[in-house]
């Protein structure tokens, strides 16, 4: 009897919970539980042991001294900031640049609309570290990208200004140049779904009562693609703040990024409470704007 | 209307409209006056929504002109055209308010202050009853109350020609009478010119002064409802206007103003109203409406009747309809159910042999 209850319950119920609570077991046992073990490891002491942590000794407990070194050494500090810096500025380029072009997505006709989606994406079909490393060869000293461009600087500027090559490789403006290339994408595809479900007869409605087309797109369009571009600069900003590969490649070494700092400590340092302090202290940075703006957005959900 | 000398309100002259090779719009001929309530009434792909555009400014006519109140509308654009139009979705600003929706267009009339523009918003707001859902969002108010919003928004910058596309399609029954009066008191009160476009005859009917019947980019005929109504002068107007019988005939004679005609589905002659443009032994098409049909038990006294028997009775409480078989095939006919009920009045039943008759006033022939 119990075996045909459970059976009924099982072929009414259970196969949608068992749907539903697929990805959330995903999310547990592979990031919830790994993250729940970097958070412990980031207040446990640091030892030579193997693995070089434990708990106990000096710090029975917790030890906060990975968080205090976090909040009080320049060394953190002064890479979150450039961290955000350059995600930020990053993020702010791939806006200007990918909004436009989310834009004339939504006006060409459907053929060209496909073609033009293919293209954005088409830079994923080949290896990340390639295309990075094609920037590297641009950017170079001896390049002839690099050659055009000094040549063009001295030739717009006085001869005490003139240089023998511009100075890209290992700056930040590497950085952001390389990261706004990679992540253009990520901005692009969101921007382009939210400004694709604008009802064109709003653009006329606002026509039809006296504005101009810039007038259209400032009190029309724009304000109704808030969402997408909250999307795409989170999608954006995200990985960008905590990018190891490109910073490491063609930034300034003096000026590290967090990731690489993560990456030094559970490394070169084998702090590994301290590097879990770190990326522990990243995720809160992360999480705190996603979160306000999730509460906004479900308060204006819960307003329809 | 007008007189004929006098420059009408809007002009619209041989505007003709191609997308490619397929013509929407054929050389429009037609005038509107001032404070006038005009429908362009036809079905889906007549050219009434291109020509609409090309009033709004949303499309360029392909040949032709566009006169509003004397000014060639030719390269106007959209935002300089003082026409505004009621969309059919009502396209309201889903981010702004029901007042951010009215006020909008008043932004680019500089010569009114802050103040004024406010009290302009209050006014229309006024007009179409929403003063108390100013703050709403669209999405919080009902399909009736978005369509008044989209009017008010329209009417507030006082256009000299308001567009409305389809005004009551999204609406239910009950809503679309009592919105179609209120529609026609606030154009008095307003003395805006209205076009309104729509697919519903009965709509057109009863807001407009009057109708341009469209099919197939062309304009069929132009006239009051009672003119389209009654003295339709193509099969297509007769049809697409109420429902009509409709017969093959032969002109046999013409006299004292009235056409003999020879039906062989009626079976035999018939006399119906003289029409310009009827020749003897033309072929013609005889049009009559169904509630112009009578039904009776005996013979009656008049030229037109013939003997049938009743098939079919659909009854709606207030009217019937009837169809009643001739010797020569099917008719319909509509008759209101004033005295069904009454002691010793006769009302047909199904299969009771009667007699249909109609006026030769309400015999329209069509000549094309």
């Amino acid at each position: 009897m119990s075996q045909s209850r459970f059976q009924r319950w099982f072929d009414l119920k259970g196969w949608s919970a068992l749907l539903i609570g697929a990805p959330y077991i995903w999310l547990l046992v592979w990031f919830l539980l790994p993250f729940l073990i970097v958070v412990a490891m980031s207040v446990a002491t640091n030892t030579p042991t193997a693995p070089p942590f434990s708990f106990g000794g000096e710090h029975p407990w917790v030890n906060w001294e990975p968080f205090s070194r976090v909040l009080t050494d320049g060394l953190y500090l002064r890479a979150f900031l450039t961290s955000v810096v350059n995600a930020f500025v990053a993020m702010i380029f791939c806006l200007l640049l990918g909004y436009p072009m989310a834009l004339g997505l939504t006006r060409v006709s459907t053929n060209w609309r496909n073609i033009l989606l293919m293209l954005v994406i088409l830079p994923f079909w080949t290896s990340f570290l390639l295309r990075v490393y094609a920037w590297m060869g641009l950017m170079g000293k001896n390049s002839w990208f690099n050659g055009l461009l000094t040549d063009s600087w001295n030739f717009l500027v006085p001869m005490s200004w003139a240089m023998k090559s511009v100075p890209m490789m290992h700056t930040n403006f590497a950085v952001v140049l390389v990261m706004v290339y990679t992540y253009l994408p990520f901005m692009i595809l969101p921007l382009y779904a939210s400004l694709e479900r604008l009802d064109p007869t709003l653009d006329e409605a606002a026509m039809d009562l006296g504005s101009r087309p810039y007038q259209v797109f400032w009190d029309v369009t724009l304000p109704q693609s808030i969402p997408g571009i909250v999307a795409g600069g989170m999608l954006v900003f995200i990985p960008a703040a905590g990018e190891l590969v490109i910073p490491s490649l063609v930034g300034n070494a003096a000026q590290p990024m967090i990731g690489k700092i993560i990456q030094d400590e559970f490394g070169q340092a084998r702090d590994w409470p301290m590097a879990s302090a770190v990326a522990v202290a990243l995720l809160i940075l992360m999480v705190i704007p996603t979160m306000i703006y999730s509460h906004y957005q479900a308060k204006a959900e819960r307003l329809k | 209307m007008s007189a004929p000398d006098v420059e009408p309100f809007l002009r619209i002259e041989g505007v003709s409209k191609s997308f490619g090779t397929f013509q929407a719009v054929k050389n429009v001929n037609l005038s509107v006056s001032k404070g006038e309530i005009f429908a362009l009434l036809g079905g889906s792909g007549c050219g009434k929504t291109t020509l609409l555009r090309m009033l709004a400014g949303f499309e360029e006519p392909t040949s032709g002109q566009i006169f509003l109140d004397g000014r060639d509308m030719a390269n106007v654009p959209p935002w300089q055209r003082p026409v505004h139009m009621m969309f059919q979705s009502y396209a309201l600003f889903p981010h702004m308010t029901v007042a951010a929706n009215v006020g909008y267009g008043l932004k680019h009339e500089k010569s009114l202050s802050k103040e004024g523009r406010a009290a302009r918003v209050a006014e229309m707001l006024d007009l179409v009853q929403l003063t108390q859902f100013a703050h709403r969002k669209p999405h919080q108010i009902s399909g009736g109350q978005r369509q008044r919003v989209a009017l008010a928004r329209a009417l507030a910058r006082q256009p000299k020609l308001l567009l409305l596309d389809e005004p009551l399609a999204a609406l239910d029954k009950k809503l679309r009478e009592h919105t179609q009066f209120e529609l026609m008191s606030i154009q008095e009160r307003t003395g805006v010119t209205f076009i309104v476009v729509t697919h519903d005859q009965e709509e057109a009917m009863t807001l407009s002064d009057r109708i341009a019947v469209m099919d197939k980019g062309e304009v069929k005929q132009i006239g009051s409802p009672t003119e389209i109504y009654e003295f339709p002068q193509s099969k297509f107007v007769a049809g697409f206007i109420g429902s009509v019988n409709s017969f093959e005939a032969r002109v046999i004679s013409r006299d004292k103003g009235h056409l003999r005609l020879d039906v062989p589905a009626l079976g035999g002659e018939i006399l119906a109203r003289d029409v310009a443009g009827a020749a003897e032994g033309q072929k013609v098409s005889l049009a009559v409406r169904p509630e112009k049909m009578r039904i009776t038990k005996d013979r009656p006294d008049t030229p037109n009747a013939v003997a049938g028997h009743v098939k079919d009775l659909a009854y709606f409480g207030k009217d019937s309809l009837y169809r009643v078989i001739l010797p020569g095939g099917l008719v319909q006919a509509h008759a209101v159910n004033a005295r069904r009920g009454d002691e010793g009045a006769f009302m047909a039943d199904w299969d009771d042999e009667v007699w249909v008759s109609f006026d030769p006033s309400s015999a329209i022939v069509l000549v094309d």
